[in-house]
């Protein structure tokens, strides 16, 4: 019907579905994740890593909380005049301290994260952008954080 | 529920997450051969693995899909001014609708950004979006003041978040 059917058929569907949710710590996770599915162990691991390979998965394991071990994550933005925008880009990204960069379409148009050990670095990496890129970075730190229940239907 | 003290990591934990952090093995016994590998045992593997999972430094050990993969190609960051003194719980329900990927409270920077509670939303078509965002809006009702849906035209950078031993 659509390109979310390449690939991917009901039984991977149900995989994405159960394992965005997390499997237990026990010796042989993909065994108990597999018997709730009504599959093997083995076809279980056989599509995991087929859906990795085709990157209809980003990644499968632990997902880490990096402001629990003292990193920081900082969401920033910027308003951009578009003639100038392939400059900024360059500039933005080419900062270590920057995770991701995203275009939106809005007048604050680049939304940028950096992820750093300390707060400082952060505060450090943002005065050299604006001063490279001579444009006032809105800073969003995150005030809190709302438990998401669920995860995207696959 | 951002605790004050940072988790202390110690250099097994390090060696663990340095591991892990391309992905889990996909074998049948996975912490066994994350033991091989790091020299020790299995079992003090599981118990380092469920101590950091009890601790909240791995938020869950699961699969993360691509949402374009999925056909979720519309991606807008929905933002909403909703009065502060009722962030918490307003959060918490948009939160719980089951297209909300990610929801927070963040500052606002008057005058030019006036709100203060993002949620994420992924969608197979723009007007998907905007169902999911008056379904939002809804929700919020009168304590909604102002909103606004931007939506992602390209990914400039992605890389992973790196931890080094």
């Amino acid at each position: 019907m659509d390109e979310r059917d390449r690939g991917i058929d009901e039984r991977d569907r149900a995989i994405v579905n159960a394992l965005q949710r997390g499997l237990p710590v026990c010796e042989q996770p993909y065994r108990v994740a597999a018997a709730s599915l009504g599959m093997t162990e083995q076809e279980l691991i056989d599509r995991l890593r087929r859906m990795l390979d085709e990157r209809v998965l980003t990644r499968f394991g632990p997902l880490f909380n990096v402001e629990r071990i003292g990193g920081v994550l900082l969401l920033a933005a910027l308003r951009v005049p578009e003639a100038d925008y392939g400059r900024v880009a360059a500039c933005v990204n080419a900062a270590a301290e920057v995770a991701h960069n995203y275009r939106r379409e809005h007048a604050f148009n680049m939304w940028f994260v950096l992820a750093t050990e300390t707060r400082e670095e952060a505060d450090r990496c943002i005065a050299r952008i604006e001063r490279e890129t001579g444009l006032a970075v809105f800073r969003f730190p995150k005030l809190e954080e709302y438990f998401v229940g669920l995860e995207l239907a696959a | 529920m951002t605790p004050d003290e940072p988790f202390a990591l110690d250099a097994h934990d390090r060696r663990l997450i340095v591991a892990t952090q391309a992905g889990l093995p996909l074998v049948p016994r996975p912490y066994e051969r994350l033991a091989q590998e790091l020299g020790m045992t299995g079992g003090e593997v599981m118990a380092r693995m469920q101590r950091l999972l009890d601790a909240g430094v791995i938020r869950r050990i699961a699969a993360v899909p691509n949402h374009y993969a999925l056909g979720y190609t519309a991606n807008g960051m929905t933002v909403w001014d909703v009065p502060d003194a009722r962030i918490d719980e307003l959060g918490g329900r948009v939160a719980a609708l089951d297209f909300v990927t990610h929801c927070y409270h963040r500052p606002r920077c008057l005058p030019e950004w006036p709100y203060n509670l993002f949620a994420m939303v992924h969608g197979k078509s723009r007007g998907e979006v905007e169902e999911k965002a008056a379904r939002i809006a809804a929700l919020l009702g009168a304590e909604c003041r102002a909103r606004d849906v931007l939506y992602s035209s390209r990914m400039l950078k992605k890389t992973g978040l790196r931890i080094v031993a």
